[in-house]
């Protein structure tokens, strides 16, 4: 008989549902802060006006069919792509940077996975309430209250989604006229499509897949697992606290201990000066559990319920675990109770955990790692400040004309010719005067287009060509090339084009 | 015992049994899997009928599914789907779009359509196209053409004329260039002088002697040079013959010998065997008029034209 094929596990892995529990502390108050912020920017932004000349009035709009993005005052052409470039690299190096400082924080508090599960569960936790009162609701056979509070759940879920999807299309046409149009079904086929995907996919990663989206799916929380030094803040299970030399262990009633389990389990905070009263009794009630051999964990299970990812933080780091700082904050309400000091379950590093005399817990950033991927954090966003700063009214390019490089005319002369293209940026026709430095007078030729007039948004191409003397071909290897926006020569700007000649092309 | 327990607890069979007890497991896939089967079962059939599933037939058979495209006459045209009438559809509707600057070009000028920047973004980039596909083989992609073969049309020199008329009626009616196979009337030596005078005329070096032979063989009736280069050897357009007194070689492959007596023999070469390879087609009828106008300002754009 083959070894093993009785525990073989099905590929395919049922959900095991998790009903969460609700906690309070400074975690949950964070991640609240981090949830009313980010919503409020992504579904208010649509909607704020800003008055433009030539646009439609929106402050965010990414107009597809005008291939430009209207942000606030600047408007993005598709030339500017170099900013979104560097955009993603800032957000990724970002990503490094905090990673290797304190963990997974982007999955616990600023992932949109996990801020719409987040308020999934709010909502569900607003209709059907609290974790027992769910959970008993998933065991009981279908009736008219399961059916109500599991519709309505799901119905709400829906909704959000949809406004989800549809803010997210807000974005890319002027907000009042597609909602209008989206209604009263007139608006494009590809508003329908993506409000259609973004709703399901929503609905789906929100309310149904939730944490397997992280365990399954997403390859950010894997990668970030090989960014961890054992320097790195995580959050972590103090075991040789909890665990003692016996292991951890209930507490009974009538052993001396003021029992507060009822009012742990509604997990509401304690007060400051019940909390200082609580010290002295957990004190003597710890040195009890210490001489015993016991640890301070009361196993109460609760840093378990409020895990959105349903793990067992005294397990150990696990991959599954998305930081979210949700079990310290459980663990910590449950400490007060008892008069037992907090930070049993706490940010901490490996490497201060595994130490002989721990320290307390701080962030440690002098490490060649962080310190470079600080730098490099500094350095790009400082460039594309820069960049974006220093933005010109127009665009140009200029390129030699390859085929051939150079002509030679009938009297000996070396010819070299040019595209010039011009895009004007601004939000008016404006006309452009091309000139030359580093070649005599006279040898450039502009054909018929002394200037060239352009449309706001639009490119235009001046063909141009240089002629040059064989001798005076030979010593010239660049010159500048001048484009001046008539009217104003503050933003003249000079490039340095290259003029081949036979010699040249021999050597 | 506790094994066979085990096995009836986690392990499904097929229920059959040999031997006594030989058993077949079951595994049967994920219940996803199999209805994600069933769903392309039901894809695959509509998709059958929504697109030509066999070549022939019409009706679902041929694909129930149409391409509608209105042509560059006015004409709409249905087919059934297919990966022809799709491209059929896109080149019309590239068609119909480039059709109102086709026709803005019909209507004007020479000068003004040269003259009008819209236009000349237009003339850059549908006369590019229209001249990589029709005169690219020959002239090159940039125009540069090939020594020996091919004219350059991005220098100065213009064999029939640069101007705009000169242009279009080489591209309509197409050229013949022609140059007598000299080493039939004259003797090496006299080719020899022949190639040293042309040679001296662009500041080549050359023998002087042979040249002052040359020169007077050039302007004699026994070669008679003169009569289709003229008598100042600078070429006559009418004809297209070409001028010898600039650094423009067309023929005779100059610029790639690197010693003067390689020049000189470059030159001698083509006096001796003469030229009837420049033979460049008509386009009228093969181009529209439109188009054969756009690529007359090309041309003329890429050598700066006369």
């Amino acid at each position: 008989m083959q070894t093993g094929l009785e525990e073989q596990l099905g590929l395919y892995q049922k959900r095991i549902p998790i009903f969460t529990r609700s906690v309070k502390g400074r975690f949950r108050r964070f991640k609240t802060t981090v949830l009313v912020l980010a919503y409020a920017i992504y579904f208010l932004l649509p909607w704020l006006p800003w008055s433009r000349l030539d646009a439609p009035s929106q402050a965010v709009l990414f107009d597809l069919p005008g291939r430009r993005f209207l942000i606030f005052g600047l408007t993005v052409y598709p030339q500017d792509v170099v900013w979104l470039a560097l955009l993603l690299f800032i957000a990724a190096i970002l990503l490094f940077f905090v990673t290797g400082l304190v963990g997974r924080a982007f999955c616990g508090y600023f992932c949109f996975q996990t801020l719409w599960t987040d308020f999934f569960i709010w909502i569900e936790h607003k209709i059907q309430g609290e974790r027992p009162a769910r959970v008993r609701l998933y065991r009981q056979p279908w009736n008219r209250e399961k059916l109500l509070k599991v519709g309505g759940t799901h119905a709400l879920w829906v909704l959000a989604s949809f406004w989800t999807g549809m803010t997210f299309v807000a974005y890319y046409a002027y907000a009042p006229q597609l909602v209008l149009d989206f209604f009263t079904g007139q608006a494009a086929a590809a508003a329908y499509i993506t409000v259609s995907i973004l709703t399901i996919s929503t609905y789906a990663a929100a309310g149904l897949m939730r944490e397997q989206i992280c365990t399954y799916v997403c390859p950010y929380g894997r990668f970030q697992s090989v960014m961890y030094e054992p320097e790195t803040l995580a959050v972590h299970y103090d075991a040789r606290r909890g665990e003692g030399a016996h292991g951890r262990a209930t507490v009974r009633a009538g052993r001396g201990i003021v029992v507060e389990r009822r009012r742990a389990e509604s997990a509401e905070p304690v007060a400051v000066d019940r909390r200082q009263a609580n010290l002295s009794a957990g004190e003597r009630a710890l040195a009890e559990r210490h001489e015993k051999g016991l640890g301070d964990c009361v196993d109460c299970g609760l840093c378990v319920q409020v895990c959105p990812t349903g793990i067992d933080i005294r397990d150990g780091l696990q991959y599954k675990c998305i930081s979210c700082g949700l079990c310290i904050d459980a663990c910590n309400t449950i400490m007060d109770s008892f008069g037992f000091p907090r930070g049993l379950i706490r940010y901490d590093s490996e490497q201060n955990l595994a130490a002989p005399e721990p320290t307390a817990p701080r962030v440690e950033w002098k490490r060649l790692k962080t310190i470079g991927y600080g730098a490099a954090l500094i350095l790009m966003s400082a460039y594309l400040a820069y960049s974006i700063g220093t933005r010109g009214s127009y665009d140009r390019a200029v390129n030699q004309i390859r085929q051939p490089l150079y002509v030679v005319l009938s009297n000996g002369d070396i010819r070299n010719r040019y595209q010039v293209r011009i895009t004007n940026k601004a939000a008016q026709d404006q006309t452009y005067e091309i000139s030359a430095s580093g070649i005599p007078a006279g040898a450039l030729d502009l054909g018929n287009f002394r200037e060239i007039t352009i449309k706001p948004g639009h490119s235009g191409l001046v063909q141009v060509s240089v002629r040059l003397a064989p001798e005076l071909a030979e010593h010239t290897h660049h010159f500048e090339l001048l484009i001046t926006p008539k009217g104003k020569p503050g933003e003249a700007r000079s490039e340095t084009v290259r003029f081949d000649s036979p010699k040249e092309a021999h050597d | 015992m506790s094994e066979q327990k085990l096995q009836s607890q986690t392990v499904q069979t097929t229920g059959h049994a040999w031997d006594g007890d030989l058993q077949e497991y079951n595994n049967p896939l994920p219940v996803w899997w199999v209805y994600t089967f069933y769903v392309t079962v039901v894809f695959a059939l509509v998709y059958w009928t929504i697109y030509p599933s066999w070549p022939f037939g019409k009706g679902w058979i041929g694909g129930l599914s149409n391409i509608t495209y209105v042509n560059s006459d006015g004409e709409t045209k249905t087919h059934s789907w297919n990966t022809r009438a799709l491209l059929l559809e896109d080149m019309n509707r590239a068609a119909i779009a480039q059709k109102p600057y086709f026709d803005k070009v019909a209507a004007m000028s020479y000068a003004q359509v040269a003259k009008d920047p819209d236009m000349n973004g237009f003339i850059l980039s549908a006369g590019k196209a229209l001249f990589s596909d029709n005169c690219a083989p020959c002239h090159q992609a940039g125009g540069q053409g090939v020594v020996g073969f091919f004219p350059n049309l991005t220098d100065d020199d213009w064999l029939y004329g640069g101007s705009f008329d000169k242009i279009h009626e080489t591209i309509t009616g197409g050229r013949h260039g022609y140059m007598p196979t000299f080493s039939e009337v004259l003797s090496p030596e006299q080719i020899d002088q022949l190639a040293n005078y042309v040679a001296s005329l662009s500041g080549i070096g050359h023998d002087a002697t042979k040249a002052a032979a040359g020169n007077v063989l050039f302007h004699s009736e026994t070669a008679a040079c003169y009569y289709c280069h003229g008598a100042d050897a600078k070429g006559r357009k009418e004809i297209g013959s070409a001028n010898l007194t600039d650094n423009i070689w067309l023929w005779a492959n100059v610029p790639a010998a690197s010693s003067a007596e390689g020049k000189v023999a470059a030159i001698r070469s083509v006096i001796a065997s003469g030229l009837n390879k420049g033979v460049m087609p008509a386009w009228a009828g093969r181009l529209s008029p439109e188009q054969i106008k756009v690529l007359t300002v090309y041309v003329h754009e890429l050598g700066g034209g006369q």
